[in-house]
């Protein structure tokens, strides 16, 4: 009865090699690639094993992530050269018969380990003023159809993860690039029938370094873990600006 | 112990007025366009001749410049390629380029080799002669005195 308890509740695990790209300032100049062997179950994602590693192996591994259920946003990584979220990526669904290659996001400056500096990311975001712009008084409720809320739907369900801006080649070797993420955030705003600054943001993306650097290369659509469309998103912003209106 | 590390972002300036959205909007415009021009041009002057490629000599190519339907189909190509190519190279550029002063450079050439290939060009299809005095009359169109 005991026995078949035990064969019951054991749940199969296999073993994985991460490969993660350490960078610790404070210690060496130097980046490395360092692999950990860890056993992992069919349930874990890359950011257990991460975990794993954190608490049992090496300590000073530095990461990011807060929910850890591909909400807040935190701990967007390229896992086996794709942006993804650490967290919501299976480790099963991987090649596990090779090592699974972890490392920054690419095109901002790392400062530890996973850990980079979005302080450029927020910056471009903080840019595009992501609030809303009405004149009038809120002294009553904005009321909006359906249609008229479908019609930026997609664009609402950015976590500002960075996985497609730094997903953009064209990000990774021009700094200066809005970056898809802050134009996804404009165009929630932009397409937003109670929203009155569209001009004032279409004027924004229309720099040089707005939307027209976008090359269409697709790279953000296929990194976003929210699924959300943003090459298209970038197209109707182009559109818009082109009417002069949304 | 702090470290101070180096941002490869530098902070972005409010550049004015720029004609990024004309060029983006010269693109997909001269595409089609070019699509056009450059089809019809290998089909006359490759899959219409008999002999292909090895009809195309001297004679043929001053046939054609003899009819100013053909003088403006190939100039409207030479300008459209040349400013959609270099437009397309300028991007390039501007995407991965680091240093301002290559960039400028780089750019500033791509412009002059554009207009020098434009005159030049525009200069040999208006200025053409179909008919040089002293070419042997084998080499020649049909058409030219020296042949009949």
């Amino acid at each position: 009865m005991v026995d078949d308890v035990k064969v019951i509740a054991e749940v199969p695990s296999f073993t994985v090699t991460l490969m993660v790209r350490r960078y610790d300032p404070e210690v060496s100049e130097e980046v490395k690639w360092v692999d950990y062997e860890v056993t992992v179950y069919g349930t874990d994602r890359v950011l257990d094993a991460l975990h794993k590693i954190k608490w049992e192996i090496d300590g000073s591994l530095t990461f990011r992530r807060s929910c850890a259920h591909g909400v807040c946003g935190s701990d967007a990584m390229r896992i086996n050269g794709r942006n993804r979220l650490a967290c919501k990526t299976l480790i099963k669904d991987l090649d596990i018969t090779q090592p699974i290659y972890v490392e920054p996001i690419k095109g901002l400056a790392v400062e530890k380990d996973l850990v980079v500096n979005m302080e450029p990311f927020y910056k471009a975001y903080r840019d595009i003023n992501p609030f809303l712009i009405a004149n009038d008084k809120p002294e009553k409720e904005r009321l909006q159809s359906p249609e008229d809320r479908a019609r930026f739907d997609d664009t609402t369900k950015c976590i500002l993860c960075a996985a497609c801006t730094t997903s953009c080649p064209v990000f990774w070797t021009d700094g200066q690039y809005f970056g898809p993420a802050a134009i996804v955030n404009a165009h929630r705003f932009i397409f937003d029938s109670r929203d009155e600054g569209a001009e004032v943001r279409l004027d924004i993306l229309n720099d040089k370094e707005g939307v027209w650097r976008c090359r269409t290369t697709f790279n953000c659509t296929e990194a976003c873990p929210r699924g959300i469309q943003v090459t298209k998103a970038i197209a109707e912003v182009k559109q818009a600006i082109l009417k002069g209106r949304p | 112990m702090s470290i101070v590390i180096e941002t490869p972002n530098s902070p972005r300036t409010r550049s004015q007025a720029n004609l990024e959205k004309y060029g983006w909007v010269f693109m997909r415009i001269s595409g089609p366009f070019l699509i056009v021009l450059i089809f019809v041009h290998l089909i006359s002057n490759l899959v219409v001749p008999d002999g292909g490629i090895k009809a195309i000599d001297f004679a043929f190519v001053a046939g054609k410049w003899a009819a100013p339907f053909w003088q403006w189909w190939d100039l409207a190509m030479l300008w459209l390629a040349l400013i959609h190519g270099t437009n397309g190279m300028r991007t390039v550029v501007n995407d991965y380029t680091e240093k301002e002063g290559v960039r400028k450079t780089l750019v500033f050439s791509l412009w002059g080799v554009c207009s020098a290939l434009i005159l030049l060009g525009t200069l040999v299809i208006f200025t053409f002669d179909p008919c040089p005095a002293g070419a042997a009359a084998e080499l020649l169109p049909s058409f030219c005195p020296a042949v009949q």
